[in-house]
């Protein structure tokens, strides 16, 4: 039963081995979906690409639906998945930064890795720029240390905070899918009918 | 004009959907191997802390928030994520080479900008996630993504809210893009 390195079934020493593959595997996909292009991920912004949205739609149903089945037919243990913890006001803060950052760099991490990978400077430069993001914030980390710790809310699910199962959250996320994947759609088709100097 | 032409340039992607299938595949792969989803900001966190730790190891030292990714047994650049991301960067390289768009150096950009607007932008863009990502204890692929894929209210907090200051802000960087 899953997850098979916290339950000792492949031992630790794989770890890195496991890691290796699975960014390999992560990259292959960022890539050939045409994250490794700036414009490309920015189209989601301006109605031309939903590239981004369906993608990313489309594997965060894909993992949700699956957690789910493993659960039910018990072949993970939910208990021992890491829920990423909630801290209300930091990640409230942080989230806004994050959003100003990607429409100026075109990129979020991940995707800057793979668009480094096929040769673009603007996405080595992302990357020192986040390298200097973090030097920043850890350098001043004493002036915000507070506020950082704040609204610690712990490990709470979507479910626990609506008060609903975490299956009906699932099935919610599909059918909001579903819908932005057809609204979006139709978007995209009526704005680049008025592009024609559009290149990915 | 030349529309037909700009769209036989397009590079050839993976169909989005397919995309999305199979990335959320690895990570449904990656929550059953190792309990924890994926991620990218923290390599370069331990990038950080490894880098300040050589020149001025005191100073990370005496670091509050450093100071916790500092071990005597081994450098920080140890850790799951470092060996993650290096896999991304090769994963890229594979796609790239495949798909025949590894080429020279060269930035992409709207071509109403110049080189140097681009190049600032995505510098400021950078040092933004960078920040973002700390207080958002992750950037798009640890906390919207795997966060939201293990229902973690938190990483659909920071997907919404990414995505949402995204269009508010993008009408007044629009100049850079379209």
């Amino acid at each position: 039963m899953g997850p098979l390195i916290p339950q000792g079934i492949i031992p630790m020493g794989w770890d890195f081995v496991i890691a290796l593959l699975i960014g390999i595997a992560f990259g292959f996909v960022l890539e050939a979906s045409g994250f490794s292009s700036s414009r490309n991920i920015t189209g989601v912004f301006y109605g031309y690409n939903f590239v981004v949205l369906r993608v990313f739609f489309t594997a965060v149903v894909v993992a949700m639906i699956g957690l789910q089945y493993f659960d039910y037919f018990g072949w993970i243990d939910l208990n021992q998945i890491y829920v990423l913890p909630t801290y209300l006001s930091p990640m409230i803060v942080g989230s806004i930064i994050m959003g100003v950052g990607f429409v100026l760099g075109g990129f979020c991490p991940g995707t800057s890795y793979t668009a480094i990978a096929i040769g673009k400077i603007d996405a080595m430069v992302f990357t020192g720029g986040l390298f200097l993001g973090i030097f920043l914030f850890s350098e001043f980390f004493p002036f915000f240390e507070q506020f950082y710790y704040s609204g610690n809310m712990g490990s709470i699910t979507i479910g626990e905070f609506f008060g609903i199962s975490n299956n009906l959250v699932t099935l919610i996320f599909v059918v909001i899918a579903v819908i932005a994947f057809y609204v979006t759609w139709r978007i995209e088709l009526r704005v680049r009918k008025n592009m024609t100097q559009y290149k990915f | 004009m030349n529309q037909e032409i700009v769209i036989q340039d397009r590079p050839k992607y993976i169909n989005p959907y397919f995309g999305g299938v199979l990335l959320g595949l690895v990570l449904l792969i990656t929550f059953y191997i190792t309990g924890r989803g994926l991620g990218a900001s923290g390599a370069v966190k331990s990038a950080v802390v490894t880098t300040v730790d050589k020149v001025a190891p005191e100073h990370a030292e005496q670091n509050t928030y450093m100071k916790a990714f500092i071990t005597d047994d081994h450098s920080p650049m140890f850790n799951w994520l470092v060996f993650e991301s290096f896999g991304i960067f090769i994963g890229g390289l594979l796609s790239g080479a495949l798909f025949g768009r590894i080429k020279k150096l060269r930035i992409e950009k709207s071509p109403n900008i110049t080189n140097k607007t681009r190049l600032f932008a995505a510098g400021i863009g950078g040092i933004l996630f960078g920040i973002g990502s700390q207080f958002g204890r992750g950037c798009s692929s640890g906390a919207a993504l795997s966060g939201s894929a293990s229902s973690s209210f938190g990483g659909l907090l920071v997907m919404l809210l990414m995505f949402g200051t995204g269009y508010v802000v993008a009408y007044f960087f629009r100049k850079l893009w379209i």
